[in-house]
């Protein structure tokens, strides 16, 4: 799960970390009165959960309270990456000598905690990370332990080079990695760590990721969730325990499983058509589950066609096959449906569909090629 | 020969007496896996489908000589129940279940390797051995012993992949479903060695999916070390970047784990990677037919 910058700002807070001065502003108005409170020189920052808003326009400095209400003015109601700007950040403009890094996350492939740290931090920290690596510093920690002191000292001193910076970065750290611990997150990073006159360091930006699974154990986290992350569709299938990321496309998905879903949407793909969703419908069969599924695919208009690819293990196509029925009856599905049953239960689930007058595939292929064909 | 697992494994279950442990411990023994006995603690002297239930792992080991452990604990209680199969030293430990913390996950990771066991997944489907033995949640009848060896990070896909194999008359020597979470006990390296060396296994079906890059490090490691045929599928081509595609591991982040990346890997290894899972069988007859010449 994301959050905005401004509770991964208060959660530094929360932590101890030094963060520059600011406050969350909906309207126009409460940017006035905030700018004015910061001293008038402020920087207005869209909150939007997605990457490359500063490139997008979303973040303007003001050098006035006057500036702040005019750029505040265009950044509400601009879209970044089809988002809408709702929230801005009203934050002291403050003269940054230097940038770093700091940052905390999960390394996949040696199963452990890594620190990242670098003296060059800013925008393009990612090319940076590509083409330069030697500039950027990692150190592993096998969590929930605490940092060799040593190796932490060493780490840090290749990018924090006065004792005072040093000395500073430590202290982020630590808070950073208790955080990190206790919150069940998968990434913490601090990007631009701003070094101030006086070799202060403070944050200028905040951004945490949580990891889903641990979400259970911190209900102050989950309270955090941003429902305008999540499309109406992926709002409805979290309640009704489906897994589902809304496309582009006009092809409808209902599989079971992850990965055979994930497979599913390439091949429609490879053969010309282009999926509208993600949707797992999971291990068990409820049928109900089917209906809801469908409910949430037909709520989108752009979709001309629906999949239903079920390779039957634990899910048994009889109810697959029930769960069709019902919707059918209670819901009014308005394009074709392509149904694809394999597995447990396979002859009675499509003697249940072809009774009714379905024709059900055996093979994933062809049943993305039909679902293409309905669809042109 | 398979690997991990045969005949003469002896199969404990933690979690026997709830919903989805009962119910796939039938299923274990209706394919003829060898399941001695199962694991609820307060719940011992019970019995579930004429399986004994011990109170403890140590327990259920002691009495039984097991030397696997299959875990169906639900998620809030899954790392403690593999912390208690790694202590009691369980050789080989299989967790079925969704939704463990990755924070957790790391701990056991380190815990098993330290003392020197193996563990596969969790969110993983199990292993099966086609004729011998399964220890998991897979359908068994779809599978067929034979030759190919297969791994991989999905459950159904993997379904998918099998039942391919199988009605074009290849049949498998052992499935690995390793694990669709960003931290798994065993990756694609450990076992594509073990099929290296097994006498059973002439070729090796990898799956693999986006996020991570397991996938690059496999294809690095069959550059070197396999001499065997393997043929590769990569799931979530169409994925866009920054969405969790059901799995937590598959998440494209930070301009890692793409697809286009993995293909290129597998390619550069002289792994062909196929579109679609149906074009796996034919490959892997035509490679084999040119391996014996």
């Amino acid at each position: 799960m994301k959050i905005h910058e401004y509770q991964a700002m208060s959660l530094f807070t929360q932590y101890g970390i030094e963060i520059v001065p600011s406050q969350l502003a909906e309207s126009v108005n409460d940017v006035a009165s905030i700018a004015k409170k910061l001293g008038g020189k402020v920087v207005v920052k869209s909150q939007v959960l997605v990457g490359g808003r500063g490139k997008a326009g979303g973040i303007k400095l003001a050098k006035s309270v006057e500036e702040a209400v005019q750029h505040a003015g265009k950044i509400f109601g601009m879209k970044i990456k089809n988002i809408p700007v709702e929230k801005v950040l009203v934050a002291q403009a403050v003269t940054i000598l230097k940038e770093y890094y700091v940052g905390i996350t999960i390394d996949r492939t040696t199963k452990t905690v890594v620190f990242v740290a670098s003296a060059s931090g800013g925008v393009d920290i990612e090319e940076l990370a590509v083409n330069q690596p030697e500039k950027i510093q990692k150190l592993y920690v096998q969590a929930p332990q605490l940092p060799d002191p040593s190796a932490l000292d060493a780490f840090l001193k290749k990018a924090f080079v006065t004792p005072k910076l040093f000395e500073q970065a430590k202290t982020t750290f630590l808070k950073l990695y208790k955080l990190f611990l206790e919150k069940e997150c998968s990434l913490v990073e601090i990007n631009p760590y701003a070094q101030l006159d006086n070799e202060m360091l403070v944050a200028a930006d905040a951004k945490i990721n949580f990891d889903d699974n641990g979400l259970y154990k911190n209900p102050d986290i989950e309270a955090l969730r941003n429902p305008e992350e999540y499309s109406d569709g992926e709002i409805a299938a979290r309640e009704a325990g489906l897994s589902f990321v809304s496309l582009d496309g006009d092809i409808g998905c209902i599989v079971n499983g992850a990965g055979l879903a994930m497979a599913t949407m390439d091949i429609i793909k490879l053969y010309g058509g282009a999926p509208a969703n993600f949707l797992d419908v999971g291990g068990s069969s409820n049928p109900e589950k089917v209906l809801n599924a469908l409910r949430i695919i037909l709520s989108n208009k752009k979709v001309k066609g629906v999949l239903i690819n079920i390779f039957g293990g634990i899910t048994r196509c009889d109810d697959i096959a029930n769960g069709i029925m019902l919707a059918l009856k209670k819901l009014d599905i308005r394009v074709p449906l392509v149904v694809r049953l394999v597995g447990t239960n396979e002859a009675a689930g499509k003697k249940i569909l072809e009774d009714a007058g379905y024709v059900v595939a055996s093979e994933m292929t062809d049943a993305v090629k039909k679902v293409i064909k309905e669809c042109a | 020969m398979s690997i991990l697992v045969d005949k003469s494994t002896k199969v404990i279950v933690q979690g026997i007496t709830g919903r989805d442990g009962s119910f796939h411990t039938k299923g274990m023994l209706e394919y003829g896996t060898s399941v001695v006995g199962g694991v609820t603690p307060g719940k011992g002297g019970e019995e579930v489908h004429g399986v004994p239930v011990f109170n403890s792992v140590q327990e259920a080991k002691k009495n039984t000589g097991a030397d696997c452990s299959v875990i169906y604990v639900p998620a809030r209680f899954a790392s403690a129940a593999l912390k208690e199969a790694a202590e009691a030293g369980m050789e080989l430990i299989v967790c079925i279940t969704e939704g463990v913390p990755v924070l957790e996950m790391m701990e056991i990771y380190h815990l098993v390797k330290k003392k020197g066991l193996r563990l596969i997944g969790p969110n993983c489907p199990g292993i099966i051995s086609p004729g011998k033995c399964k220890i998991g949640i897979m359908p068994g009848h779809i599978h067929k012993q034979g030759a190919v060896g297969v791994i991989s990070r999905s459950g159904t896909l993997t379904y998918e992949v099998v039942y391919n194999l199988t009605i074009n008359n290849m049949g498998q020597s052992t499935c690995i479903g390793i694990g669709g979470d960003p931290i798994i006990g065993t990756g694609y390296i450990d076992l594509l060695d073990l099929f290296e060396k097994d006498n059973q296994t002439d070729a090796v079906v990898l799956i693999g999916e986006i996020g991570g890059e397991d996938e690059e490090l496999a294809a690095e490691h069959i550059k070197k070390n396999i001499t065997k045929p393997v043929v590769s599928f990569i799931s979530g081509r169409t994925a866009p970047p920054g969405k969790r595609m059901g799995h937590a591991g598959a998440i494209i982040s930070g301009g890692k784990g793409t697809a286009e990346a993995k293909v290129a890997a597998f390619k550069d290894a002289q792994v062909p990677v196929v579109d679609t899972p149906d074009q796996i069988p034919a490959l892997l007859r035509e490679l084999l037919r040119s391996v014996q010449k």
